[in-house]
């Protein structure tokens, strides 16, 4: 009310302001300077106008801004322009990311891509496929998982519905701790284990081990969350029925939480897709079909990337083949994420809020 | 009277206390509890077991290579493990490691609270779903892609700004360049802080939520603008969650492997300048020179991993205590 009868004498109350087109403006203009000027000085990069141009349109806005606006003004202003830029200067790479991704991987993927192996192909050849690098990953994760879930979940019902006193802290510290483990390191740790002490040979299983070390954190974490939400009315209303507490637990605090637990369950699940160092080194990785995780070298998607980039002498084709790697590897990764948001939001518990 | 009345209340006091100890013996012998309990905390211990485990196998190892060390394992400028007599040692290593991180920091630190305050306060509400939804997705991007893309798209478009950086900071040393494929620490350290950007991003987007709404419209009542609301609510009240999340970015800049490997053309010496290419990092090490190495060499190997264990460990470690702080005295969740 008191808004709208101010808002025709603004003038008298509030100083001078720009229009709302200034900014625009600004940045119309220094856009054109900053071309002007790489254009004039011969710089060949991109990269060195834009900054110009930017740097132009910080100085700019300010120095007007505070000649009509007053300084208070201006800073805001140029706050303003700056988180835009960081904006931008982080949007711009990551945008390249994708579409270059998307674009040099779309070259070779087809359905013989997905469906071959590289059994007779040489490196620098054309043609071959990533089927033996699928049919790895999938193993080697689903062991992973097969792992790391009972175990995580099984640590984070500790955690949630047990827990008190020392253990639990201590617990609750080295799971985060354990998170931020370099996964060269938890590959460092099987190989020291597995193939130095143990004595045995690289293989998929070698591999799934180090991958459940970093996915064993995350799924503790998520499912500790998902525990947390569900509404501690519900275990009181099983326990003065007289439901066991671990029945209660199965029972009713697991089903209200399980669409959470999924969904991290997916998250890590996608990021340990993703792993390179420890397959590398204890997967070893081979040009051939090996449907047996526990003997004999494997393939995964991602070292199928490093190796046809590393043994690729240069060659267009191995290139090729690396980026639709990637772009399955990224489609399979997104999609993963996308399908647990989805559960998520469709399985969220009903807190009462 | 008073006695008859106090004896009748005399049993209810111990009363409370008798079904719970019963109910407690009765769970305790209820098969299905005890199983269930000692399967959860059988895990929970399998947990704490699991990191001793690789610190002891890790320090085992390491003690086994250094002992055989005939020069100093912290300030040798070498790495020739199978040699007679065996020498190196991890300075070069630990040099592009700090270095590429503090890089990586630098860029990644300010720019991601930036788009942290971009997606909360500067946005259109629209716009800043999709950019927070974005960025969440780039966080799973595998770190093999990054390289992928750093070793073949980013490194060719460098040249323009390290001749740039030559022309007017050579005279520094730390800025000169001669030319070569930009496969150097300072590329190494832009790949690095656009890997670490997502998630400072999402960790700083969650702090600045939590400000208390108040606080802001306080500020705003007394005038301030949208800039001062931030200085003076949005920054102090995040300001330990944004150190805690670079933290956290850090500890991944420092462990990363493979796309350091893919972009870095790695040599043995520390060189003042940081665009020349040349260097190495602790993980990057390590998986280049895995397959080729003996026994000996997997053990020196193994000992810089180890370096590189306990500086992720401090580093992680001082995050997650400073937000298990900031929890406690912040009041957010009140």
């Amino acid at each position: 009310m008191s808004n709208a009868t101010l808002s025709p004498q603004h003038g008298s109350l509030r100083g001078a302001t720009l229009p709302k087109w200034f900014a625009w403006a600004v940045a119309a203009g220094s856009l054109a300077v900053g071309y002007g000027i790489s254009a004039a000085a011969g710089l060949e990069s991109d990269i060195q106008w834009a900054l110009i141009a930017a740097v132009l349109f910080v100085v700019g806005s300010y120095g007007i801004s505070a000649k009509v606006e007053g300084s208070r003004q201006a800073k805001d202003r140029t706050a303003t322009s700056l988180v835009w830029v960081a904006f931008l200067l982080a949007v711009i790479p990551l945008a390249s990311l994708l579409w270059e991704t998307a674009e040099r991987g779309v070259k070779v993927l087809d359905g013989y891509f997905l469906s071959h192996s590289m059994g007779v192909v040489a490196d620098a050849e054309p043609g071959g496929g990533i089927y033996h690098a699928i049919l790895g990953t999938a193993e080697q994760v689903g062991l992973a998982t097969l792992i790391s879930v009972p175990v995580g979940v099984l640590t984070a019902i500790y955690l949630v519905e047990y827990g008190r006193g020392k253990l639990a802290k201590a617990v609750t510290f080295f799971v985060d701790v354990m998170t931020g483990i370099p996964s060269i390191v938890a590959g460092l740790f099987i190989l020291s284990l597995w193939i130095l002490i143990l004595d045995m040979g690289p293989s998929g299983f070698a591999g799934s081990l180090a991958l459940s070390i970093l996915m064993i954190p995350v799924v503790v974490r998520s499912t500790e969350e998902m525990l947390k939400l569900v509404p501690n009315e519900l275990r009181e209303a099983s326990l003065a029925l007289g439901v066991p507490k671990w029945r209660t637990i199965l029972k009713v605090v697991l089903p209200t939480s399980i669409g959470g637990i999924i969904t991290g369950v997916m998250l890590a699940i996608a990021r340990i897709t993703g792993e390179t160092a420890p397959v590398l080194l204890l997967v070893w990785g081979t040009d051939f079909i090996n449907a047996n995780p526990f003997q004999d070298p494997q393939e995964s998607l991602p070292m199928y990337i490093y190796l046809q980039w590393a043994n690729s002498g240069g060659s267009g084709a191995a290139f090729d083949r690396a980026w639709a790697a990637a772009l399955t590897l990224i489609g399979f990764i997104m999609i993963l994420n996308l399908l647990a948001r989805g559960i998520a939001r469709w399985k969220a518990p009903k807190t009462g809020r | 009277m008073d006695i008859t009345t106090q004896k009748p209340a005399a049993p209810p006091a111990p009363g409370p206390a008798a079904p719970q100890d019963k109910r407690a013996a009765r769970g305790a012998t209820r098969p299905g509890d005890r199983i269930f309990l000692g399967l959860s905390r059988g895990s929970g211990i399998f947990v704490l077991v699991l990191m001793a485990a690789i610190a002891a196998f890790l320090t085992y190892r390491a003690s086994l290579a250094i002992s055989k060390d005939e020069a100093n394992f912290f300030t040798t400028f070498e790495w020739n493990p199978s040699g007679v007599p065996p020498e190196f040692g991890i300075a070069v290593l630990a040099f592009g490691t700090v270095v590429s991180s503090i890089i990586a920091m630098v860029i990644a630190v300010p720019i991601s609270v930036g788009i942290a305050l971009f997606i909360t306060h500067y946005a259109p509400r629209r716009l800043g779903g999709v950019v927070a939804y974005v960025i969440d997705l780039l966080a799973a991007v595998p770190s093999i892609v990054y390289g992928l893309w750093g070793a073949l798209v980013l490194v060719p478009h460098m040249d323009g700004l390290f001749g740039w950086l030559d022309a007017y900071l050579g005279w520094t040393g730390v800025f000169s360049w001669d030319e070569g494929p930009a496969r150097s620490l300072f590329t190494v350290g832009i790949l690095l802080a656009l890997m670490i950007l997502p998630i400072i991003t999402n960790v700083s987007r969650e702090v600045f939520r939590q400000v208390p709404r108040m606080h802001e419209e306080a500020a705003l009542a007394l005038g301030a603008t949208r800039w001062e609301v931030i200085r003076m609510s949005v920054l102090p009240f995040g300001r330990s969650g944004i150190i805690s999340a670079s933290m956290l970015g850090l500890g991944r800049a420092l462990g990363e492997t493979m796309a350091v490997a893919m972009v870095l053309s790695p040599t043995f010496d520390i060189s003042a300048s940081l665009l020349n290419a040349g260097g190495g990092t602790f993980a990057q090490n390590i998986a280049s020179k895995f397959n080729e190495a003996t026994v000996m060499g997997q053990d020196a190997l193994i000992a810089s991993g180890m370096v590189l264990f306990v500086i992720t460990l401090l580093v992680n470690g001082a995050a997650r205590l400073i937000i298990a702080r900031r929890k406690e005295y912040s009041g957010a969740n009140a």
